[in-house]
């Protein structure tokens, strides 16, 4: 294992310690590890003394880095390795113009120039073309297949992204999602402002992963600047964390119970979310929990009245919540809809590395909280997951356990007495100079994980985000194959990922 | 004059009765829910709407809704209502009917195709293929009636002494038939568990994904026809539900239109306490509907002769 170097979730190492290997040894050491059960967490490229490097970020039941110095191409892992390595090596050459040789699916992402300046490696001339919009999608040939269209503009108030189906009849055969609407150059600007406004940026990343993504870059800066955070403020960031988890998957379970015309469930679920959101806004002012927390601690004392506030509404609406989980899923039509739709094998779930409840429904039992707890989930019980089919109906009920399992956890944390000294305001903080550090949280949706680099002068050399999303679109591409088509509303709302997550 | 009366009374309050659904989901949801009068609403403001039409797309495709309209207004001429006798009636008009409400079908699906949306294409396929089988349900019934009261007029079977009732000599058989025409009924005008109105999902819509492109008045009458459609068959099945009219004319009225908004209710009841069919199971719920008819029909074989 001397090409990689353990690290630790949350703790800043100089960057003089990762690994540098030759292309051909980084690649075989990468291939090596995830063919023994290990997973990508992150695979980014960055500039470095006017040249390039590779880094990558692998766990099995530990966190490790590697890194590679790289030319304008390398050797891509997707095809002989893994599927995990896809979208990476995608994202890789699209920002930086590095090709990935022998990739068997070389497409933009997010359509964008690279960062590099130099030529782009799918041919697109981003100046003086329309370049979203252009797209070769994968064709199935015969006469009775049919293609349909989905988006980028949907019926619904929701996200941009396009969906290309190949049909036969009713039966999806195919389908290829792609997204990069959305692209708002996060990754490129974050190096850039002021320190102050990292916080607030990584907040808009993914707007229902406000609580989770802030979290990870506050850890970041936390540990690059050396900040120590106090048991409350701890306690304060995993309650919103949870509250934040809890409030999604209800709406989640509302939708999934609207798309089946169930109606009853949708309209108690979508109220009972608001009801978590007011429960984030009794911490701090804002119903998706923005402005709570900050490096160092958090920007809102909890004092004895949010207490009562958050337990008085805990006891009001828990059992609530248990009685329409159980309206929802004792419904005979509705395990009918639910079961056997949009399945994902476990070994197609980990040939993919599924993350969250997605990863989880197909009985990959990893949770960020256990594997590589921070703040105070070191000290909380874990979840088990009883239905793992990979089915629509186990992704439902994956949820539904979340949610009585957080909901336990933040009675737990209310008992404890800690209460943070003060609140904390950003600053601007000198951070460590050529460090790297890593922080990875579950977010509701799954591993929401940062990646920070400094250079010399302690400037953010490379700033890399990654949403759970990322990983987890394919899962729903392959949850259709041989699905009827008229399922992939349901299936879609099952897994509901993040469109803006995904694009930066 | 009194059988023009109601027609135009029926007419009129067509589009009250879908708010009725509306309002029991709501009710059962725990929620306020549309006024009552929604639809009138929706109604005005897109007759007020010009229509927008496809460069693509031909004269079918402004003709469908004119049709299916049509198509959908004619049988409410046909049926009794409210104790009276229609305005309309002749020997084998039933049969007429249901195949003048094809048209209107069939139009609907030819404009849907005129758009060479890949949707709506999806929709009119679901649509032929799911009302071919309701089909055989309908026809069973008017078997079965045909072999109760040896008439093929809606206006018989409906009105005047040979009237089929539940309380007739082969009234229990009647039971098969609500059952199975209520199936129909949800099955023929898009609700639950067969389709979902309120979806806005044009992968899993039916009937809604085929209207996708129409708009303004067009989009009107399509949704009119649609509330006529609805009150036909809800008016089918009052008749088989509601005792013999003999009282006087506005008893008579109010035991029909009563037991009419009871069928609109057992609407909104069924859909909100179920979830929607996986669409490959939908054929075989509509088949369900005809084994119960056809089984009835056996068993006229029997005794009735």
């Amino acid at each position: 294992m001397d090409n990689l170097v353990q690290i630790d979730n949350g703790v800043a190492i100089s960057r003089a310690d990762i690994p540098c290997l030759s292309p051909e040894n980084f690649g075989l050491t990468l291939a090596d590890f995830v063919k023994n059960d290990g997973f990508v967490v992150q695979f980014f490229a960055y500039a470095e003394h006017g040249g390039h490097r590779l880094l990558a970020v692998l766990r099995n039941d530990k966190l490790y880095a590697t890194g590679c110095e790289v030319g304008a191409e390398f050797p891509s892992l997707t095809g002989w390795v893994s599927e995990k390595f896809h979208m990476f090596e995608r994202e890789i050459a699209e920002q930086f113009g590095i090709r990935p040789t022998a990739h068997p699916w070389l497409k933009m992402v997010r359509y964008h120039p690279n960062y590099a300046g130099r030529a782009d490696v799918f041919g697109n001339d981003y100046q003086n073309e329309e370049i979203p919009g252009r797209y070769d999608c994968f064709r199935v040939e015969g006469e009775a297949i049919h293609e349909v269209a989905v988006g980028p503009v949907h019926a619904g108030i929701i996200e941009p992204g396009h969906f290309r189906f190949q049909c036969a009849g009713e039966e999806v055969l195919h389908l290829e999602i792609q997204l990069g609407y959305q692209h708002r150059g996060v990754e490129k600007m974050l190096p850039t402002v002021a320190q102050r406004r990292l916080p607030i940026i990584c907040e808009a990343i993914a707007g229902d992963t406000a609580i989770g993504h802030n979290l990870c870059c506050c850890q970041a800066i936390e540990a690059l600047a050396g900040l120590k955070v106090d048991a409350g403020a701890q306690l304060v960031r995993t309650i919103a964390l949870e509250l934040e988890r809890i409030a999604n998957h209800l709406g989640d379970l509302g939708a999934l119970s609207g798309d089946v015309a169930f109606n009853p469930p949708a309209a108690y679920f979508g109220r009972m979310r608001g009801d978590f959101l007011n429960l984030l806004q009794v911490l701090c002012g804002n119903r998706f929990g923005k402005g709570l927390v900050r490096p160092g601690g958090v920007a809102f004392v909890m004092g004895a009245e949010q207490r009562k506030l958050i337990i008085d509404k805990l006891d009001e609406i828990e059992p609530q919540v248990k009685n329409v989980c159980d309206l929802l899923f004792t419904a005979h039509t509705v395990q009918a809809r639910f079961e056997g739709t949009g399945p994902v094998s476990r070994e197609m779930a980990a040939d993919l590395g599924l993350v969250g409840y997605a990863g989880r429904a197909c009985g990959l039992a990893y949770d960020a909280r256990v594997a590589f707890p921070t703040e105070c989930y070191g000290q909380l019980p874990h979840n088990t997951n009883e239905m793992t089919n990979g089915d629509v109906y186990s992704r439902a009920s994956v949820r539904r356990e979340e949610i009585m399992h957080s909901l336990a956890l933040i009675r737990l944390l209310l008992k404890r007495p800690e209460t943070t000294a003060q609140a904390v305001m950003m600053e601007e903080r000198p951070l460590a100079a050529d460090s790297l550090v890593v922080t990875i949280n579950e977010g509701w949706r799954g591993e929401v994980s940062h990646c920070v680099l400094t250079a010399a002068d302690g400037s953010i050399l490379r700033y890399k985000v990654k949403d759970p999303s990322f990983h987890n679109w394919t899962g729903l591409a392959m949850s259709l194959r041989n699905q009827g088509i008229s399922d992939f509303p349901l299936c879609n709302k099952s897994y509901n990922l993040s469109y803006c997550g995904f694009d930066l | 004059m009194e059988s023009i009366l109601s027609c135009t009374l029926a007419l009129l309050l067509a589009p009250l009765f879908p708010g009725v659904i509306n309002k029991t989901k709501a009710f059962v949801a725990s929620k306020k829910g549309p006024p009552l009068l929604m639809k009138y609403y929706t109604l005005a403001k897109l007759l007020r709407k010009g229509s927008v039409y496809s460069t693509s797309s031909s004269f079918v495709f402004k003709m469908g809704p004119t049709v299916s309209f049509a198509a959908a207004a004619m049988p409410l001429f046909f049926i009794p209502l409210a104790g009276l006798p229609p305005l309309f009636s002749f020997q084998g008009d039933v049969i007429v009917l249901f195949y003048i409400m094809g048209i209107g079908r069939f139009f609907t699906i030819v404009a849907a195709l005129d758009t060479a949306s890949p949707f709506e294409g999806m929709g009119a396929a679901r649509e032929a293929f799911f009302s071919m089988l309701a089909e055989a349900t309908i026809f069973a019934v008017l078997i079965l009636f045909y072999r109760m009261n040896g008439s093929l007029s809606l206006a018989e079977y409906f009105h005047g002494d040979k009237a089929v009732s539940l309380t007739g000599p082969a009234g229990a058989l009647l039971l098969f038939v609500i059952v199975a025409m209520f199936m129909v009924l949800l099955t023929e005008n898009s609700r639950v568990p067969v389709d979902d109105p309120q979806t806005h999902l044009e992968l899993t819509m039916i009937h809604e994904v085929m209207i996708l492109d129409h708009s303004g008045p067009d989009l009107a009458l399509i949704e009119l026809g649609a509330f006529f459609k609805l009150f036909f068959y809800s008016a089918f099945i009052t008749h088989l539900l509601q005792p013999l009219t003999s009282f006087g004319a506005l008893a008579n009225a109010l035991i029909f239109y009563g037991v009419l908004t009871l069928v609109y209710v057992a609407v909104g009841v069924t859909e909100s306490t179920m979830a929607r069919f996986k669409m490959n199971l939908v054929p075989k719920y509509i088949l369900t509907s005809f084994t119960l008819v056809f089984f009835a029909a056996i068993l006229t074989m029997g005794f009735l002769q």
